[in-house]
């Protein structure tokens, strides 16, 4: 009912719009087309100023109103370049942006058809036009500058004493495998893949380096001021591994591994007394378009003290031992277990 | 060159003898080979536009559905469920649904209807009639320009029908996930009609671009030289050489693309692990699909934007009263844009892992585009400058086109920035950028044209009042739902997530998304009255009673009213200056077929 109450008002509505539309143009013939057309010349003269000052207010009051809601502080030191950039950026272009929308509708106010004025001939001004070519390029080669130079900062090599962690990508869902006392990642292999026994991420169990590795799922740990390097990956499409509150983004390529590093600045405790947001927790998400789960393919970060990481990492079991429980010196039980069950068979 | 050989002897001979009574004098055409299997390169041209505005009605109309999914992420519209069943569920959009509508949109929208539609409505229209030629170079070969494009257009639309739904992986249609059919419904069936309905297209393109070019460098008439011809000529001149350069690399792309979905080919699969399933394929590389599309796709965006540029500059000067300024700059900046297109397709890889010293290049490049960018928002604004400007609803367009823009233009320095598109790349402030520097944009240009040369098409204009309403619904609305999109992107909001609730960092723009959805639903309902408006006009519009309604000096306005096939009924006309001498010497326009005078100043 409500549809067709909606539905019947815009039909009127459109009815009516066009009834007006149609006798303007009547009256336009009848009062003599020029006379009619000077006059809208004018009404819509006066619309593009009233368009322009309107539109510069609705510019302010639209960042007053949103400026809070954009994430604040960046939370790791490659953010804060990436941030410096942006507002050097937005400076200049804002500058750039009032100047011509300004010229651009205030001529055409100024300038509209009047029987009083004509049209100055002025076909071309090599100044001019030199002085539009050179400024551009010099404000653009200013911002290509400090952009490479921050982009080599942030792209560049991880420092030595950067931990390491895998992000892996699936549908829709993160992984993460930490190197382990040898800090090392052991190497795998995609046809190794088997969760259910016990290894997601296909881990090659005869490289030693594997023993050690811990793997968690959805929720990563890093270390406040401590470097990290993400080496990134995806089991089955591309995803995106999105950290907006370190302004930090990689795509995750099945094949192809990619790595980012950062250095994450605040723990989640500060981050949380900092937004006043008792709930605030860091995101990752993705941002590469992966299929229907797209939009919910969230994942966690926790930023904590050293020792408050150390002992959440004590606290797991290396995934080497998960998938070979017979291999774990603290349950030597399963061992018994097993040689029971054989004496028995 | 000779006319003679192209004139349609039938027509001339006819024209001779009945000077107004067309349809009696000509050789008859029946009512197929005159407006279905026409050759006319302006009945083609009112295809391609009808046939854009169906398309575009169908892409827009995604866009509200999906919109409406984005503003009330909680609420239930039962009515979907009645139109659209399982893809909504107790009146709420399906995530597969919702992927399947933004890819379409995407899709539609930027080929059929910016592409197509843009460029194919008005370099049909305008290539012959600006530079003095009876007829496209090839008319049977125009015709089938746009019958592959309607039949890629039918496979397009089946491919909706189909019971797993069409492509969903977004208008980019990346591998693996566009490759495999584990990945999701949408991957199945829908993705192999759309990379047929997308092969298709690009011969429809490829047929329309090279007709083109040879149009523009071998029929032009007497005196037309190259610097005379109008800017929009020269702007569907570089389109069509970025199109005929840059859509064989997309077919290469698609076609590997097919390849690799059915016949177990690897060019973009390697280790992948997918539902459980471990897959064969090892060594492809999926970036590799990213650099044969991305190198259409940048020029593409320019392929949309050159004939709305082109069309804006030819309007503006015509309102304005006054010559473009700087006619070699703009010249010289569209030629600039032609071939930087090809040259920055890396910046919509900065975050894929791309060699870093690779993307500063790609930085370098792209921001240098903004130079002739530059140059031309000035140019335009310069010729304004002391002008008598006319507000047709086709000059009103042309301004908002440049305000468009320019706010869009300037976003994209943020995103060519590679620092800063680490933050902002995939997120909602591309999706606010690309619609405003090349979606709105390019439809304000559009619209431009048509207001502006729909006398010339039907003999008859559109309704003013209506056409005030259009623009300044659009053009306000245009503001208000892709202005504030931009602070989504700077917190981060990643594109095409469909509700935002479960998100900590997310979830704070509730009623801007409200709003956002209303304001677009209006903006979608006043296009629907501009398309009455069009299609009532032709029947029922005010008739054109001048050959010459705006006072412009190109050639087109130097035919008949209702033009026929042929152009001209007798020579056609020779061309003895450029075609901008507005307000020169105290007099208000001076026809480019008008010799130059004994006292004439230089320009």
């Amino acid at each position: 009912m409500q549809t067709f109450f909606i539905v019947a008002i815009l039909a009127l509505g459109f009815l009516i719009t066009f009834q007006i539309a149609k006798a303007s143009e009547y009256v336009a013939v009848l009062r003599g087309y020029e006379k009619a057309r000077k006059q809208t010349n004018k009404i819509n003269g006066f619309m593009l100023l009233a368009f322009l000052i309107i539109g510069l207010i609705g510019v302010y009051y639209c960042n007053e109103k949103l400026k809070g809601k954009i994430l604040g502080e960046p939370a790791s030191d490659h953010g804060v370049l990436v941030d410096r950039m942006l507002y050097v950026t937005l400076l200049i272009t804002f500058i750039v942006f009032v100047i011509t929308q300004v010229a651009l509708f205030w001529f055409s106010y100024k300038y509209q058809e009047s029987d009083k004025r004509k049209a100055f001939y002025f076909a071309h001004s090599n100044k001019l036009e030199l002085i539009w070519t050179v400024i551009p390029a010099i404000t653009l080669t200013i911002l290509v500058g400090f952009g490479i130079f921050y982009w080599f900062k942030i792209t560049g090599d991880a420092p030595k004493n950067a931990m390491q962690v895998e992000v892996v990508g699936k549908q829709f869902g993160w992984e993460f495998r930490y190197p382990g006392r040898d800090k090392i990642l052991g190497k795998k292999y995609f046809k190794n893949v088997n969760p259910a026994a016990n290894n997601p991420v296909g881990q090659i169990w005869d490289d030693p380096a594997n023993h050690d590795d811990i793997f968690v799922e959805q929720e990563m740990h890093l270390v406040v001021n401590k470097p990290v390097k993400l080496v990134i990956g995806a089991k089955d499409v591309i995803h995106d591994v999105g950290l907006a509150h370190f302004r930090m983004k990689m795509d995750a390529v099945p094949g192809t591994p990619t790595t980012m590093w950062f250095t994450p600045t605040y723990t989640t405790k500060q981050m949380k007394e900092k937004t006043g947001n008792p709930d605030f927790v860091y995101e990752l998400s993705c941002d590469q378009m992966c299929g229907k789960g797209h939009w919910s393919m969230r994942g966690t970060i926790v930023v904590e003290t050293q020792e408050e990481f150390d002992a959440w990492l004590a606290s797991k079991k290396p995934q080497y031992l998960v998938a070979n429980p017979d291999k774990d010196p603290s349950a030597p039980k399963a061992d018994t277990v097993k040689q029971v069950a054989a004496v028995i068979k | 060159m000779s006319e003679a050989m192209n004139v349609h002897s039938g027509v001339d001979a006819a024209h001779a003898v009945h000077h107004d009574d067309h349809g009696h004098g000509h050789h008859e055409q029946s009512f197929i080979s005159k407006y279905i299997f026409s050759m006319d390169h302006k009945t083609i041209g009112k295809q391609f536009l009808i046939t854009g505005m169906v398309w575009a009605i169908i892409g827009g109309l995604f866009s509200v559905l999906f919109r409406l999914q984005l503003g009330y992420p909680d609420q239930s519209f039962p009515i979907l469920e009645t139109f659209f069943g399982n893809w909504a569920k107790g009146g709420q959009i399906q995530p597969e649904f919702y992927y399947g509508l933004v890819t379409m949109h995407g899709t539609v929208l930027v080929f059929f209807v910016l592409t197509a539609g843009l460029s194919g409505t008005f370099a049909n229209l305008l290539i012959p009639l600006q530079i003095g030629a009876r007829d496209m170079a090839s008319p049977f070969l125009n015709m089938l320009s746009y019958w592959f494009f309607f039949i890629a257009g039918i496979v397009m639309l089946a491919s909706i029908f189909v019971h797993t739904g069409p492509a969903s992986g977004g208008w980019t249609m990346y591998p693996p996930l566009s490759a495999l059919r584990q990945a999701g419904d949408g991957q199945k069936i829908g993705t192999d009609l759309w990379l047929i309905s997308m092969a298709l297209f690009i011969v429809s393109s490829l047929l329309g671009g090279l007709n083109y070019i040879s149009t523009i460098l071998n029929m032009r008439t007497k005196g037309m030289s190259m610097t005379r011809l109008p800017l929009p000529i020269w702007a569907m001149f570089f389109t069509a050489v970025l199109g005929v350069l840059s859509f064989p690399v997309l077919l290469s792309g698609a076609i590997l693309l097919l390849f690799d979905r059915n016949l177990g080919t690897s060019f973009y699969l390697s280790d992948i692990v997918i539902n459980g399933e471990i897959l064969p394929n090892e060594g492809g590389s999926a970036i590799l699909y990213q650099h044969l599309f991305w190198f259409l796709g940048h020029p593409e965006v320019y392929i949309i934007l050159l004939p709305a540029m082109g069309m804006v500059s030819e309007i503006l000067s015509v309102n304005a009263r006054k010559p473009i300024f700087g006619y070699m700059a703009m010249l010289g900046s569209l030629f600039a844009i032609a071939i930087l297109a090809f040259l920055v397709w890396a910046h919509h890889m900065f975050v894929t892992g791309l060699n870093p010293f690779l993307g500063s290049v790609f930085v370098l490049l792209t921001l240098l585009i903004a130079v002739p960018s530059a140059i031309k928002v000035f140019n335009w604004l310069t010729t304004l400058w002391r002008g008598n400007i006319r507000f047709t609803p086709a000059t009103l367009f042309a301004i908002g086109f440049v305000s468009l823009f320019i706010s869009g233009g300037l976003t994209g320095i943020f995103l060519g920035n590679s620092t800063i598109d680490i933050h902002l790349h995939d997120t909602m402030f591309v999706v606010a950028h690309f619609h405003i520097v090349m979606g709105v944009a390019s439809f304000f240009g559009m619209f431009a044209g048509v207001y502006h040369w729909f006398p010339k098409m039907f003999g008859r204009y559109l309704n003013n009042t209506l056409g005030y309403m259009h623009f300044w619904v659009t053009m306000i609305g245009a503001y208000l739902i892709f202005w504030p999109m931009h602070y989504q992107g700077l917190a981060g909001i990643p594109r095409r997530y469909l509700d935002k609730s479960g998100w900590v960092s997310f979830n704070q723009f509730g009623e801007l998304d409200k709003m956002i959805t209303i304001v677009s639903i209006i903006v979608f309902a006043v296009q629907l009255m501009f398309v009455f408006n069009f299609f009532y006009s032709i029947f029922k519009g005010r008739k054109v009673t001048t050959p010459n309604p705006w006072g412009a000096n190109t050639l087109e306005w130097t035919t008949k009213i209702n033009p026929g096939h042929g152009n001209w009924e007798g020579e056609i006309p020779e061309v003895h200056r450029w075609p901008y001498d507005y307000s020169k010497d105290g007099r208000d326009f001076i026809p480019q077929t008008e010799p130059i005078g004994a006292n004439e100043s230089k320009h």
